[in-house]
């Protein structure tokens, strides 16, 4: 670009040092500060307590549990997600707009209620849960309730990254696709994923994020028990109020480690993204 | 977070009208959302509101405005309006340095705006508390000037800013992007101060903006549990927030007050959901001259 010979507002050199400086300041204190406490805090007992810490039966355990519950939360949101944002922003029917509203609600709800909602309809008073208790079915205090609550807590992610790119690309190139004879397994593979592939991968990511780390809700529903039904989460939360506060942020570096890995994916697709 | 669909206007298409459908997978596509929601949304959340209409009026007015219980209605919207004003100002200056400066390590600022999304709650609640306690990296400093953060109403604040920072931020950022330089350049170039066109000019482009993200902040900040929990003291009348009230009415098996407090944060949140969702609407309708 030719050398800019309107000034514009905050292009006086002090304004602009000013403001760089508090942004930088606040964000140190805000975010970095915290993150460099979290693996200042696991390392505090060296690097022989880190690994005893995280060896820890039940940390090992809580560890597998959450692998277990993002496993099957992931896919399963993906293809929801995959789905949704296809007939979303591909075809116009009623309810369109209602249907996007909709799918926001685990954004806005607390983590505890949706905890509980799932608690009222599965446990053991509940009306389907009572059914499944006559077939000796426990949903609720164990595994498949803290999958079906992450299930809700992280299924409008991949439908929220995709619905934005797809509507502006537009269906053109899938309608070319029909024409020339395409089926709707090869529109997808060729013509589909090939354009929407970061964005999903970030979505998917994010989803990662947000299954592992859950919280509020898979407290509400997991029963707390030590070596069964403790996810990572739960895990550091027990640690902590144990007083094994070098125990906790042991386990809380794992989590923060996928929160990094998160941050570089999403710079990386946008870079990808900038670049097309 | 409610995106809104940008792409609404009709663009020119060489194709078949939509009534139309080119396209394969409708049925299939229609099915498996519908099957999905149904399940996984509509049928808990009708769950929570029948529950509650069946407790009759008096029990349910009764069980909700329990003085403990109004208390933290009180504290949760407190909290999370300061926490949302803090994000409003301290996202407008993210957003306005990181799409108008250029400095050495704006890239990293940028990526780790979005850390409170990626991290966990419960992680980020005891790294705050740690931070913040007495003898804390802040907390030591903070306790010199009389500040105690760390079990008191002000902890819950930073929990719920904390955790809500990316939202003002990820709205402002693309309107200050996409904004046209014209307006800005001649009114400079007429000898206006940086202030007046800042007030005249841009802010009337900036602040729907900033109410969205402030919304949507508050929105979040309102349910947030996790985070809050570690640092929060979580004393009766004092720091409890309205999800941990719904956690202990659990604890004591009190599944009808449980589900009556719930019921009330679910309309309120819905509600919420639905002003920013219209909100949005107009105002992105008007940002690009529909």
């Amino acid at each position: 670009m030719a050398v800019r010979k309107h000034r514009r507002v905050g292009d006086n050199p002090l304004v602009r040092r000013t403001l760089i400086g508090i942004a930088v300041g606040l964000t140190v204190l805000l975010l970095f500060m915290p993150l460099v406490l979290i693996f200042v805090q696991a390392f505090a007992e060296g690097w022989a307590g880190y690994v005893s810490n995280i060896l820890n039966e039940y940390t090992l355990h809580a560890i597998g549990l959450t692998l277990v519950v993002a496993l099957l939360t992931v896919p399963l949101n993906m293809v929801f997600g995959v789905f949704l944002a296809w007939l979303v922003t591909r075809f116009r029917f009623p309810g369109r707009k209602l249907l996007t509203t909709l799918i926001d609600i685990p954004f806005a709800v607390s983590p505890v209620v949706a905890g509980l909602l799932f608690l009222l309809l599965y446990g053991s008073n509940g009306w389907v849960g009572q059914w499944l208790g006559e077939y000796d079915i426990q949903l609720m205090f164990s595994w498949p309730g803290i999958v079906m609550v992450t299930v809700f807590v992280t299924c409008p992610f991949v439908a929220r990254e995709l619905i934005p790119l797809m509507q502006q690309q537009g269906r053109e190139e899938e309608e070319a696709g029909v024409v020339l004879g395409a089926s709707g397994w090869q529109l997808f593979r060729r013509v589909t994923f090939p354009n929407i592939r970061w964005a999903l991968l970030y979505g998917v990511i994010l989803t990662n994020a947000r299954a592992v780390g859950e919280f509020g809700a898979v407290s509400v529903v997991s029963g707390n028990i030590r070596g069964e039904t403790n996810t990572l989460p739960l895990q550091v939360e027990l640690l902590y109020q144990d007083y094994n506060t070098v125990g906790a942020f042991a386990a809380s570096s794992l989590l923060a480690g996928i929160a990094l890995i998160t941050l570089v994916v999403k710079a990386i697709v946008e870079w990808r993204q900038s670049r097309n | 977070m409610a995106t809104t669909d940008v792409s609404e206007r009709p663009s020119k298409r060489l194709s078949a009208p939509a009534t139309k459908r080119v396209l394969p997978g409708f049925g299939l596509s229609l099915g498996i959302s519908l099957f999905f929601i149904s399940l996984v949304l509509l049928l808990p959340i009708s769950g929570l509101f029948i529950r509650a209409a069946g407790m009759g009026w008096e029990q349910f007015w009764f069980v909700i405005t329990d003085p403990r219980v109004v208390a933290s209605y009180k504290v949760t919207a407190l909290a999370a309006l300061a926490a949302s004003l803090f994000n409003c100002v301290f996202g407008l200056l993210m957003a306005w340095v990181l799409v108008r400066y250029e400095f050495p390590g704006k890239r990293l600022l940028d990526a780790i705006m979005d850390l409170p999304f990626a991290l966990p709650t419960a992680v980020a609640g005891i790294t705050l508390a740690t931070l913040f306690a007495e003898n804390g990296w802040y907390g030591q400093y903070l306790a010199d000037l009389g500040i105690e953060v760390a079990f008191t109403p002000l902890g819950i604040v930073v929990a719920m800013a904390f955790t809500s920072v990316p939202f003002v931020v990820r709205t402002v950022q693309p309107v200050l992007e996409e904004m046209a330089p014209e307006d800005e350049e001649a009114a400079m170039s007429l000898g206006a101060s940086d202030m007046t066109v800042f007030r005249k000019i841009l802010f009337p482009t900036l602040w729907p903006a900033v109410v969205t993200g402030g919304a949507l902040s508050f929105a979040r900040s309102l349910g947030e549990y996790g985070a809050v929990i570690f640092i929060a003291g979580n004393s009766p009348y004092i720091s409890e927030v309205i999800s941990l009230m719904i956690f202990v009415r659990l604890e004591e098996y009190d599944f009808p007050a449980a589900s009556a407090i719930a019921a009330v944060v679910m309309t309120v949140s819905l509600l919420l959901l639905l002003a920013i969702n219209v909100w949005q609407g107009r105002y992105l309708k008007r940002l690009h001259g529909g």
